[in-house]
Protein backbone atom coordinates (compact mmCIF):
# COMPACT_ATOMS: atom_id res chain seq x y z
CA UNK A 1 0.00 0.00 0.00
CA UNK A 2 1.28 3.44 -0.74
CA UNK A 3 1.98 6.04 2.56
CA UNK A 4 2.68 9.18 1.00
CA UNK A 5 5.09 11.12 3.59
CA UNK A 6 2.09 13.24 4.50
CA UNK A 7 0.04 9.95 5.89
CA UNK A 8 2.57 9.09 8.28
CA UNK A 9 0.77 8.96 11.89
CA UNK A 10 -0.38 6.24 13.70
CA UNK A 11 -3.67 6.37 14.20
CA UNK A 12 -3.57 4.50 17.29
CA UNK A 13 -1.58 6.59 19.03
CA UNK A 14 -2.63 10.19 17.50
CA UNK A 15 -6.33 9.94 18.33
CA UNK A 16 -5.77 8.82 21.91
CA UNK A 17 -3.27 11.52 22.21
CA UNK A 18 -5.64 13.92 20.40
CA UNK A 19 -8.71 13.70 21.80
CA UNK A 20 -6.94 12.64 25.82
CA UNK A 21 -9.48 12.79 28.37
CA UNK A 22 -12.56 11.47 26.54
CA UNK A 23 -14.54 12.64 29.33
CA UNK A 24 -14.02 16.28 28.29
CA UNK A 25 -16.71 15.71 25.18
CA UNK A 26 -19.63 14.35 24.08
CA UNK A 27 -18.11 12.68 21.34
CA UNK A 28 -19.87 11.63 17.52
CA UNK A 29 -17.78 8.78 15.80
CA UNK A 30 -17.96 8.15 12.16
CA UNK A 31 -18.24 5.10 10.68
CA UNK A 32 -15.52 1.93 10.91
CA UNK A 33 -12.76 3.29 11.85
CA UNK A 34 -13.28 6.22 13.99
CA UNK A 35 -15.99 4.09 15.62
CA UNK A 36 -13.51 1.92 16.57
CA UNK A 37 -11.11 3.97 17.55
CA UNK A 38 -13.34 6.34 19.73
CA UNK A 39 -15.69 3.10 21.38
CA UNK A 40 -12.44 1.42 22.01
CA UNK A 41 -10.50 4.48 24.06
CA UNK A 42 -13.40 5.20 25.54
CA UNK A 43 -14.25 1.77 26.70
CA UNK A 44 -17.77 1.80 25.24
CA UNK A 45 -18.54 5.18 27.05
CA UNK A 46 -22.33 6.17 27.12
CA UNK A 47 -20.80 9.85 25.94
CA UNK A 48 -19.87 8.37 22.75
CA UNK A 49 -22.10 8.07 19.84
CA UNK A 50 -21.13 5.96 17.04
CA UNK A 51 -22.35 5.35 13.53
CA UNK A 52 -22.36 2.71 11.57
CA UNK A 53 -24.61 3.79 8.47
CA UNK A 54 -25.89 7.28 7.67
CA UNK A 55 -22.47 7.81 5.96
CA UNK A 56 -22.15 11.68 6.02
CA UNK A 57 -23.91 12.23 9.50
CA UNK A 58 -21.15 13.02 11.54
CA UNK A 59 -20.68 16.38 11.59
CA UNK A 60 -24.49 17.56 11.54
CA UNK A 61 -25.15 15.05 14.78
CA UNK A 62 -22.58 16.87 16.60
CA UNK A 63 -23.85 20.64 15.40
CA UNK A 64 -27.31 19.66 16.72
CA UNK A 65 -26.07 17.77 19.94
CA UNK A 66 -24.12 21.25 20.36
CA UNK A 67 -26.63 23.32 20.37
CA UNK A 68 -28.77 21.08 22.44
CA UNK A 69 -26.26 21.37 25.05
CA UNK A 70 -24.37 24.13 25.27
CA UNK A 71 -23.00 23.56 28.61
CA UNK A 72 -20.98 20.41 27.32
CA UNK A 73 -17.99 20.40 24.54
CA UNK A 74 -19.07 18.25 21.30
CA UNK A 75 -16.36 16.37 19.65
CA UNK A 76 -17.07 14.52 16.09
CA UNK A 77 -14.60 12.58 15.30
CA UNK A 78 -14.65 11.15 11.65
CA UNK A 79 -12.58 9.76 8.79
CA UNK A 80 -11.66 11.31 5.06
CA UNK A 81 -14.55 9.24 3.76
CA UNK A 82 -17.12 10.48 6.06
CA UNK A 83 -16.60 13.52 6.11
CA UNK A 84 -16.05 13.60 1.96
CA UNK A 85 -19.99 12.18 1.57
CA UNK A 86 -21.39 15.55 2.89
CA UNK A 87 -18.19 17.98 2.78
CA UNK A 88 -21.28 20.79 2.60
CA UNK A 89 -22.01 19.98 6.35
CA UNK A 90 -18.28 21.71 7.10
CA UNK A 91 -20.51 24.89 5.53
CA UNK A 92 -23.35 24.53 7.63
CA UNK A 93 -21.56 23.80 11.14
CA UNK A 94 -19.50 27.25 9.99
CA UNK A 95 -22.28 29.28 9.55
CA UNK A 96 -23.43 28.40 12.71
CA UNK A 97 -20.48 28.39 14.43
CA UNK A 98 -20.86 27.12 17.81
CA UNK A 99 -18.19 27.40 20.17
CA UNK A 100 -18.33 24.12 22.03
CA UNK A 101 -18.04 22.33 18.88
CA UNK A 102 -14.76 20.41 17.46
CA UNK A 103 -14.48 18.09 14.48
CA UNK A 104 -11.54 16.01 13.98
CA UNK A 105 -11.21 14.40 10.61
CA UNK A 106 -8.91 11.36 10.99
CA UNK A 107 -7.71 11.20 7.38
CA UNK A 108 -6.00 8.44 5.91
CA UNK A 109 -6.40 8.88 2.61
CA UNK A 110 -8.40 5.30 1.93
CA UNK A 111 -11.74 4.00 2.80
CA UNK A 112 -10.77 1.04 5.22
CA UNK A 113 -13.25 -0.62 5.77
CA UNK A 114 -14.13 -1.62 1.98
CA UNK A 115 -11.01 -2.40 1.13
CA UNK A 116 -8.82 0.33 1.29
CA UNK A 117 -9.79 2.11 -2.07
CA UNK A 118 -7.87 5.66 -2.20
CA UNK A 119 -10.51 8.01 -0.99
CA UNK A 120 -10.25 11.73 -2.99
CA UNK A 121 -7.89 13.15 -0.07
CA UNK A 122 -5.17 10.55 -1.62
CA UNK A 123 -5.97 12.00 -4.72
CA UNK A 124 -5.51 16.47 -4.24
CA UNK A 125 -8.30 16.93 -2.16
CA UNK A 126 -6.79 19.17 0.81
CA UNK A 127 -9.86 18.87 3.64
CA UNK A 128 -8.49 21.68 5.63
CA UNK A 129 -8.69 23.95 2.97
CA UNK A 130 -12.31 22.88 2.32
CA UNK A 131 -12.98 23.41 6.22
CA UNK A 132 -11.18 27.20 5.38
CA UNK A 133 -13.58 27.72 2.33
CA UNK A 134 -16.53 26.58 4.29
CA UNK A 135 -15.63 29.59 6.86
CA UNK A 136 -14.05 27.79 9.98
CA UNK A 137 -12.06 30.19 11.67
CA UNK A 138 -9.87 27.62 13.15
CA UNK A 139 -8.13 25.24 11.59
CA UNK A 140 -5.33 23.35 11.38
CA UNK A 141 -3.45 19.95 9.95
CA UNK A 142 -1.49 17.89 12.07
CA UNK A 143 1.31 15.45 10.51
CA UNK A 144 3.91 14.86 13.09
CA UNK A 145 3.05 13.92 16.67
CA UNK A 146 4.87 16.99 18.59
CA UNK A 147 1.90 19.02 17.13
CA UNK A 148 -1.24 17.32 18.82
CA UNK A 149 -0.83 18.34 22.03
CA UNK A 150 -1.64 22.05 20.76
CA UNK A 151 -4.59 20.55 19.00
CA UNK A 152 -5.57 18.73 21.93
CA UNK A 153 -5.89 21.98 23.63
CA UNK A 154 -7.14 24.18 20.50
CA UNK A 155 -10.58 21.72 20.71
CA UNK A 156 -11.27 22.01 24.24
CA UNK A 157 -11.01 25.92 23.80
CA UNK A 158 -11.97 28.58 21.66
CA UNK A 159 -15.17 31.01 20.58
CA UNK A 160 -16.45 29.35 17.39
CA UNK A 161 -16.35 25.83 15.84
CA UNK A 162 -12.79 24.57 15.31
CA UNK A 163 -11.40 22.11 12.52
CA UNK A 164 -8.54 19.47 12.71
CA UNK A 165 -7.31 17.34 10.66
CA UNK A 166 -5.29 14.63 11.23
CA UNK A 167 -3.27 12.52 8.39
CA UNK A 168 -2.64 9.03 8.98
CA UNK A 169 -1.09 5.98 7.57
CA UNK A 170 -3.57 3.76 6.27
CA UNK A 171 -3.34 1.13 9.18
CA UNK A 172 -6.13 -0.83 11.00
CA UNK A 173 -7.93 0.67 13.94
CA UNK A 174 -8.19 -1.50 17.31
CA UNK A 175 -10.00 -4.65 16.48
CA UNK A 176 -12.36 -3.74 19.19
CA UNK A 177 -16.33 -5.19 18.70
CA UNK A 178 -18.17 -2.13 19.61
CA UNK A 179 -22.64 -2.39 20.27
CA UNK A 180 -23.97 -1.32 16.64
CA UNK A 181 -27.51 -1.16 17.69
CA UNK A 182 -28.40 2.41 17.15
CA UNK A 183 -31.26 2.01 19.46
CA UNK A 184 -29.31 0.90 22.27
CA UNK A 185 -26.39 3.41 22.01
CA UNK A 186 -28.94 6.45 21.57
CA UNK A 187 -30.68 5.39 24.87
CA UNK A 188 -27.52 4.97 26.24
CA UNK A 189 -26.06 8.40 25.58
CA UNK A 190 -29.20 10.14 26.62
CA UNK A 191 -29.61 8.21 30.10
CA UNK A 192 -26.25 9.11 30.60
CA UNK A 193 -26.16 13.16 29.09
CA UNK A 194 -29.55 14.08 30.18
CA UNK A 195 -29.70 12.72 33.63
CA UNK A 196 -33.45 11.63 33.75
CA UNK A 197 -34.76 13.86 31.10
CA UNK A 198 -35.18 16.82 30.07
CA UNK A 199 -38.88 18.46 31.09
CA UNK A 200 -39.98 19.32 27.63
CA UNK A 201 -43.66 20.35 27.29
CA UNK A 202 -46.48 18.25 25.97
CA UNK A 203 -49.01 20.66 25.28
CA UNK B 1 -36.75 39.40 -13.98
CA UNK B 2 -36.17 41.85 -11.26
CA UNK B 3 -36.91 40.54 -7.58
CA UNK B 4 -39.02 43.19 -7.63
CA UNK B 5 -41.34 41.92 -10.19
CA UNK B 6 -41.95 39.01 -8.53
CA UNK B 7 -45.24 38.51 -6.86
CA UNK B 8 -45.15 35.85 -3.78
CA UNK B 9 -47.72 33.90 -5.92
CA UNK B 10 -45.27 33.49 -8.33
CA UNK B 11 -42.68 32.01 -6.24
CA UNK B 12 -45.16 29.45 -4.97
CA UNK B 13 -45.47 31.13 -1.87
CA UNK B 14 -48.74 31.10 0.65
CA UNK B 15 -51.12 33.72 -0.12
CA UNK B 16 -50.48 36.85 1.93
CA UNK B 17 -53.19 36.84 4.36
CA UNK B 18 -52.90 33.08 5.13
CA UNK B 19 -52.47 32.90 9.01
CA UNK B 20 -51.68 29.34 9.07
CA UNK B 21 -47.88 29.37 9.09
CA UNK B 22 -47.69 31.74 12.22
CA UNK B 23 -50.23 28.98 13.60
CA UNK B 24 -47.76 26.17 12.84
CA UNK B 25 -44.96 28.14 13.91
CA UNK B 26 -46.51 28.72 17.43
CA UNK B 27 -47.31 24.97 17.31
CA UNK B 28 -43.99 24.10 17.29
CA UNK B 29 -42.71 26.59 19.93
CA UNK B 30 -45.53 25.17 22.36
CA UNK B 31 -44.02 21.83 21.58
CA UNK B 32 -40.76 23.18 22.99
CA UNK B 33 -39.00 23.23 19.49
CA UNK B 34 -35.78 24.98 19.40
CA UNK B 35 -33.71 23.77 15.98
CA UNK B 36 -35.22 25.07 12.57
CA UNK B 37 -33.20 23.43 9.66
CA UNK B 38 -33.92 24.00 6.83
CA UNK B 39 -33.50 24.16 2.74
CA UNK B 40 -35.21 27.35 1.77
CA UNK B 41 -38.19 27.06 -0.11
CA UNK B 42 -41.55 29.52 -0.70
CA UNK B 43 -43.99 27.15 0.81
CA UNK B 44 -41.36 27.86 4.73
CA UNK B 45 -40.92 31.39 4.42
CA UNK B 46 -42.85 32.71 6.86
CA UNK B 47 -41.63 29.98 9.01
CA UNK B 48 -37.98 30.37 8.33
CA UNK B 49 -38.33 34.36 8.77
CA UNK B 50 -40.09 33.77 12.05
CA UNK B 51 -37.36 31.09 13.43
CA UNK B 52 -34.71 33.46 12.38
CA UNK B 53 -36.40 36.52 14.37
CA UNK B 54 -36.87 34.26 17.14
CA UNK B 55 -33.26 34.80 19.54
CA UNK B 56 -35.14 31.82 21.56
CA UNK B 57 -34.52 29.50 18.97
CA UNK B 58 -31.11 28.41 16.34
CA UNK B 59 -32.51 28.58 12.48
CA UNK B 60 -30.05 26.30 10.79
CA UNK B 61 -29.37 26.66 6.53
CA UNK B 62 -28.67 23.30 5.31
CA UNK B 63 -26.51 22.53 2.31
CA UNK B 64 -28.83 19.71 1.46
CA UNK B 65 -31.80 18.46 3.09
CA UNK B 66 -29.99 14.98 4.67
CA UNK B 67 -27.84 17.51 7.25
CA UNK B 68 -31.26 18.18 8.85
CA UNK B 69 -31.78 14.69 9.65
CA UNK B 70 -28.35 14.62 11.33
CA UNK B 71 -28.94 17.62 13.12
CA UNK B 72 -32.67 16.57 14.32
CA UNK B 73 -30.43 13.03 15.31
CA UNK B 74 -27.90 14.94 17.39
CA UNK B 75 -30.20 17.57 18.98
CA UNK B 76 -32.39 14.62 20.55
CA UNK B 77 -29.28 12.84 21.70
CA UNK B 78 -29.16 16.18 23.79
CA UNK B 79 -32.51 16.89 24.98
CA UNK B 80 -33.67 19.09 22.71
CA UNK B 81 -36.00 19.20 19.51
CA UNK B 82 -36.19 20.23 16.11
CA UNK B 83 -37.88 20.52 12.70
CA UNK B 84 -36.83 19.92 9.31
CA UNK B 85 -38.33 22.30 7.00
CA UNK B 86 -38.22 21.19 3.16
CA UNK B 87 -39.46 20.86 -0.43
CA UNK B 88 -40.64 17.25 -1.57
CA UNK B 89 -37.67 17.24 -3.55
CA UNK B 90 -35.09 17.38 -0.91
CA UNK B 91 -36.84 14.15 0.63
CA UNK B 92 -35.13 12.21 -1.96
CA UNK B 93 -31.95 13.58 -0.18
CA UNK B 94 -32.82 12.16 3.24
CA UNK B 95 -33.37 8.51 2.38
CA UNK B 96 -30.33 6.76 3.81
CA UNK B 97 -30.35 9.42 6.94
CA UNK B 98 -33.70 8.24 7.52
CA UNK B 99 -32.10 4.86 8.93
CA UNK B 100 -31.65 6.90 12.22
CA UNK B 101 -35.56 6.42 12.15
CA UNK B 102 -35.84 3.33 11.11
CA UNK B 103 -33.17 1.87 12.62
CA UNK B 104 -32.53 3.88 15.48
CA UNK B 105 -36.22 4.99 16.79
CA UNK B 106 -35.37 8.38 16.40
CA UNK B 107 -38.24 10.96 16.53
CA UNK B 108 -38.30 13.33 13.98
CA UNK B 109 -41.30 15.92 12.56
CA UNK B 110 -40.70 17.54 9.18
CA UNK B 111 -42.38 19.53 7.20
CA UNK B 112 -42.64 19.18 3.52
CA UNK B 113 -43.98 21.83 1.47
CA UNK B 114 -45.06 19.65 -1.23
CA UNK B 115 -44.46 20.14 -5.70
CA UNK B 116 -45.02 17.89 -8.20
CA UNK B 117 -48.97 17.03 -6.86
CA UNK B 118 -52.13 18.47 -7.34
CA UNK B 119 -51.77 21.37 -10.42
CA UNK B 120 -47.94 21.33 -11.32
CA UNK B 121 -46.79 22.75 -14.28
CA UNK B 122 -43.32 21.71 -14.09
CA UNK B 123 -42.46 18.35 -15.21
CA UNK B 124 -39.29 18.11 -13.34
CA UNK B 125 -40.99 17.95 -10.00
CA UNK B 126 -43.31 15.48 -10.74
CA UNK B 127 -41.40 12.33 -10.36
CA UNK B 128 -40.05 12.85 -6.41
CA UNK B 129 -43.25 14.62 -5.60
CA UNK B 130 -45.17 11.58 -6.53
CA UNK B 131 -42.69 9.23 -4.55
CA UNK B 132 -42.54 11.03 -1.15
CA UNK B 133 -45.34 9.31 0.56
CA UNK B 134 -43.86 5.65 -1.08
CA UNK B 135 -40.35 6.34 -0.23
CA UNK B 136 -40.81 8.03 3.54
CA UNK B 137 -42.99 5.01 4.17
CA UNK B 138 -40.27 2.93 3.12
CA UNK B 139 -38.88 4.21 6.04
CA UNK B 140 -40.74 4.03 8.40
CA UNK B 141 -41.94 7.85 8.20
CA UNK B 142 -45.53 8.45 8.85
CA UNK B 143 -47.20 11.03 6.34
CA UNK B 144 -49.87 13.66 7.62
CA UNK B 145 -51.59 15.35 4.56
CA UNK B 146 -52.69 19.05 4.86
CA UNK B 147 -54.65 20.40 2.00
CA UNK B 148 -56.31 22.99 3.35
CA UNK B 149 -55.88 26.65 6.00
CA UNK B 150 -57.84 25.35 8.57
CA UNK B 151 -56.09 21.73 8.75
CA UNK B 152 -52.76 23.07 8.70
CA UNK B 153 -51.83 23.63 12.48
CA UNK B 154 -53.72 20.68 13.60
CA UNK B 155 -51.87 18.51 11.64
CA UNK B 156 -48.30 19.46 12.73
CA UNK B 157 -49.77 19.70 16.57
CA UNK B 158 -51.17 15.88 15.78
CA UNK B 159 -47.33 15.49 14.18
CA UNK B 160 -45.54 17.13 16.88
CA UNK B 161 -47.47 14.84 19.40
CA UNK B 162 -46.63 11.35 17.41
CA UNK B 163 -42.83 13.01 17.26
CA UNK B 164 -42.33 13.71 20.84
CA UNK B 165 -44.56 11.74 22.80
CA UNK B 166 -44.78 8.81 20.82
CA UNK B 167 -41.12 8.91 19.37
CA UNK B 168 -42.02 8.64 15.86
CA UNK B 169 -40.57 9.93 12.31
CA UNK B 170 -44.10 11.95 10.95
CA UNK B 171 -44.12 14.15 7.80
CA UNK B 172 -46.49 16.85 7.23
CA UNK B 173 -47.32 17.34 3.82
CA UNK B 174 -48.36 20.73 2.92
CA UNK B 175 -49.66 20.34 -0.11
CA UNK B 176 -50.38 22.18 -3.35
CA UNK B 177 -53.99 22.49 -2.47
CA UNK B 178 -52.62 24.21 0.74
CA UNK B 179 -50.02 26.48 -0.99
CA UNK B 180 -51.05 26.48 -4.36
CA UNK B 181 -49.22 25.89 -7.13
CA UNK B 182 -46.36 27.53 -8.89
CA UNK B 183 -47.33 28.93 -11.83
CA UNK B 184 -45.41 27.99 -15.03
Amino acid sequence: MENAPEFSLDRNEAVPRLVGRHEDFLVVAGLAGTARDLTYLSGDAPHVFALAGAMGAATTMGLGLALARPERRVLVVTGDGELLMNVGSLATAAVINPPNLAIVCVDNGHYGETGYQKSHTSLGVDLEQMAIGAGIRTTRTIRREEEIPEASRLIREGNGTSFVLMRVRPNESPPHKRDLDPTSEKLRFRGAVLDGGPDLPRP
Amino acid sequence: MSEGTITGERRGEPPGDATWPEEIYRVLRDFGVTQFAYVPDAGHKVLIDLSLADEAVSSVPLTTEEEGVGLLAGAHLGGARGVLLMQSSGVGNCINFLSLAKGGQFPFLMLVSMRGDFGEGNPWQVPMGQAVEPVLGAMGVLCIRADEAREAAAAVRAAATMAFQSGQAVAVLLTQKLIGAKPF
